[in-house]
């Protein structure tokens, strides 16, 4: 029996070693969505206790590694949903250490908050798509949804950026 | 909206939201893993204990003369 057999029928060995093997690249995706590594690391948690809990589910001859970022995906999507309204983006490893000259310290407190102000659905799509420059086809493939889906989440987010960005008193911030 | 606007976007939003270099996992997350799987596991009671449970009550009172058996079979 092989590994991926091993931990859909519930063998803990099995599981860890996968565990080991892919916690790394979970870990390096949740990041680039929640751009905090604290919760990051409890995202990544999380997201293989979804993983354990739904092995019976798994198909042994799939990819462990696509699914486990779905699930990623989602557990950082419902993590956005829960914090949006309580938190902006996280300014540790958020913040450019060098920010750049040419634009301003208010300019780019308008713009993170009104990225930060997005829908979940809509910040996760832009998040990888404009900030991590990810292809669509990956995204969609993270985020269970078609190619078209995500250039639509996208340009509404963009709609929604740069309605949010010419509102009054947010002057040089437009984009 | 173009592609042109949005390249401008981008490149705004790249600039106030730098995009993450550093995604290296700096601690192994097994123990916390563990932890939780422990954790999970010493609450978890399965739906048909609180079936029997429930039954074993449910006889209890209605029938308090099961008890005898009840205990004699505990």
């Amino acid at each position: 029996m092989d590994l991926l057999e091993r931990f859909a029928a519930g063998d803990l060995e099995a599981f860890e070693v996968l565990f080991r093997q892919h916690q790394q690249h979970v870990y390096g995706w949740i990041v680039r969505i929640v751009r905090d590594s604290g919760i990051a690391e409890d995202l990544t948690v999380e997201t293989f206790w979804r993983i354990y809990r739904s092995r019976a589910r798994f198909d042994p001859t799939g990819n462990f590694g696509a699914w486990a970022c779905r699930i990623a995906t989602n557990a950082a999507l419902d993590h956005l949903r829960k914090s949006r309204r309580e938190t902006e983006l996280p300014l540790d490893l958020a913040a450019d250490p060098r920010p750049d000259p040419a634009v301003q310290r208010e300019t780019r407190y308008h713009i993170r908050k009104a990225f930060a102000k997005l829908p979940a659905k809509y910040r996760l799509v832009a998040t990888l798509a404009l900030v991590e420059d990810e292809p669509h086809d990956r995204i969609a493939d993270a985020a269970g949804i078609s190619v078209s889906l995500v250039k639509v989440r996208l340009f509404r987010a963009v709609r929604m950026l740069r309605k949010q960005l010419s509102s009054p008193g947010v002057q040089g911030a437009k984009p | 909206m173009n592609a042109h606007d949005n390249n401008e976007l981008r490149e705004l939003l790249t600039r106030s939201i730098a995009p993450m270099n550093d995604t290296e996992l700096r601690r192994d997350l097994w123990p916390q893993m563990l932890q939780r799987l422990e954790q999970q596991h010493s609450i978890r009671v399965p739906w048909f204990d609180w079936t029997l449970a429930a039954i074993a009550a449910a006889a209890v009172i209605l029938f308090p003369e099961v008890i005898p058996a009840l205990l004699y079979h505990l």
